[in-house]
């Protein structure tokens, strides 16, 4: 019998591509194996949660065993691969070894962690299982003089992940500190208009603002943490979160000489630099661009299915806005290409704001649009030119 | 029926929802109009929520 079809990691890259390839072919085996529990779940829900007052058993869509069977393969849940031999077309799970046919990296992108005293007293949410421990303690309250009240949470970070949950939390009455060295919110989405913008939405909810300030150490105080600022500022607090960014995993590929950048590296077939195996969603570098988002991947999952059932396709990416999950301030950002030169024109009054990137010519290469500007978006995306032609 | 059928997309995934055709694997029959499909259904492809569709020109 020939062998399988081998997915690395069931995160909506893997489980969207295996869905997309079973549509095409029914009958090749196929195995995917996870380090984390294989539970299928929409990792965009996890920063829109607590408003919503979901837990992580309410956000899960099904079980590791009904993938399984719905999809007709056979999935490893809580085992991690360990190395790549692709010379051997063989993968490594410890003592085990597992022969592919065609090989999937679909690993994602692990959270940042950096060299700060007490990083450990932080949590981090990447996945279902880590919210599932940091909701069951965050849900907990605590009490103090004047009675229960829910936790004081400090966020570290205000990229997107740092921004949503600020919002998301504060929307849900817990009082949230937002720390970041970043003078305002979503600098590397946002003209610094736009990110001002954000500034009264949040700190209206209740968000407490610490920007332009780095944490330089976290300690343990009795059931809560201290946090120590650059400028020798203490906060004290129930929780902390981390959301510094993430890095794709390439480790596996780098050991087994694949080439990899800021992502592992794949062509416009998705192929890596070695026969057989590709890789798609936050662990990939595709045609040059590493998009932590959706709707890449999605585009991946559906070219890499034909390719993989023998329909050779090459990927290729429309106009992809990025929608900012913060309620009381939409936005909507499609980011101008890297490396391309051009000026920010900014419409409108504060906080409803239309930010057009342009080139020398007056051409259209992204836009940020705050508030009720939101509505412009379609007529934008029509000016556009593709992510990738 | 009076107004024509319309077509809804996730903004997360891009999944397109097609009032004329439905989606008969999730329960939803051909013409079920996006007011009618439960508020509390979710997007096949990413799992996001109604809220997370808009009305797409055809
Ligand atoms: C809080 C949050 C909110 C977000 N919101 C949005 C949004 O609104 N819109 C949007 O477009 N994007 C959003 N994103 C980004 C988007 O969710 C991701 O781009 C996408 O989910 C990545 O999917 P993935 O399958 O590539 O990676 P992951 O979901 O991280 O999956 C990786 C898989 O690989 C497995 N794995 C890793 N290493 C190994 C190993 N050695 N052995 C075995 N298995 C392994 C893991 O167990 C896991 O199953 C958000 C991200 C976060 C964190
Ligand atoms: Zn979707």
């Amino acid at each position: 019998m020939a062998a399988p079809l081998v997915v690395i990691g069931t995160g909506l890259a893997g489980y969207n591509l295996v869905k997309e390839f079973r549509k095409l072919d029914a009958q090749t085996p196929i195995i995917m194996i996870t380090s984390d529990d294989g539970r299928q779940y929409s990792k965009p829900m996890l920063s829109t949660g607590f408003t919503k007052g979901k837990s992580a058993d309410d956000l899960a869509m099904a079980d590791a065993g009904k993938m399984a069977d719905t999809l007709g393969i056979e999935i490893r849940t809580h085992q991690s691969v360990t190395a790549l031999h692709t010379d051997a077309h063989e993968i490594q799970l410890g003592e085990e070894t597992i022969a592919y046919s065609q090989l999937v990296l679909a690993m994602g992108a692990a959270p940042i962690e950096i060299p700060l005293s007490g990083f450990e007293h932080l949590y981090h949410i990447n996945d279902l299982m880590d919210y599932a421990r940091f909701n069951q303690a965050a849900m907990a309250t605590v009490a103090s003089q004047v009675g229960q009240h829910k936790k004081r949470i400090l966020v570290m970070g205000a990229g997107l992940v740092g921004c949503e949950y600020a919002h998301d939390m504060a929307g849900a009455g817990f009082e949230v500190i937002l720390v970041s060295p970043d003078a305002y919110p979503l600098p590397r989405l946002l003209p610094e208009e736009c990110g001002h913008a954000l500034m009264p939405a949040l700190t209206s909810l209740g968000v407490e603002l610490r920007l332009g300030h780095a944490v330089v150490s976290v300690e343990k105080k009795g059931d809560g943490i201290v946090a120590v600022l650059d400028d020798g500022s203490v906060l004290e607090a129930d929780m902390g979160l981390s959301a510094v960014g993430l890095s794709p995993r390439t480790d596996l590929a780098k050991a087994a000489g694949l080439a990899c950048e800021r992502g592992i590296q794949v062509d416009r077939m998705l192929q890596t630099s070695a026969q057989d195996v590709y890789a798609l969603g936050d662990c990939a570098e595709v045609a040059g661009l590493n998009l932590l988002y959706v709707l890449p991947l999605m585009n991946c999952a559906r070219a890499l299915a034909k390719t993989l059932s023998g329909q050779a396709t090459e990927i290729r990416y429309p106009v992809m806005p990025v929608q900012v999950k913060t309620p009381s301030l939409p936005i909507v950002v499609s980011p101008a290409a890297n490396g391309v030169t051009g000026q920010w024109q900014i419409s409108g009054q504060s906080p409803n704001l239309k930010a057009e990137f342009r080139g020398e010519s007056g051409n259209l290469l992204g836009y940020a649009l705050t508030g009720e500007c939101v509505a412009e978006k379609m007529a934008l995306n029509k000016e556009l030119p593709p992510m990738l032609a | 029926m009076s107004q024509t059928l319309k077509k809804w997309q996730c903004i997360v995934c891009g999944w397109i929802y097609d009032e004329t055709e439905g989606c008969p694997e999730e329960g939803l029959a051909p013409g079920t109009r996006w007011e009618d499909v439960p508020s509390d259904w979710l997007c096949p492809d990413c799992g996001v929520g109604k809220e997370d569709f808009e009305m797409i020109e055809i």
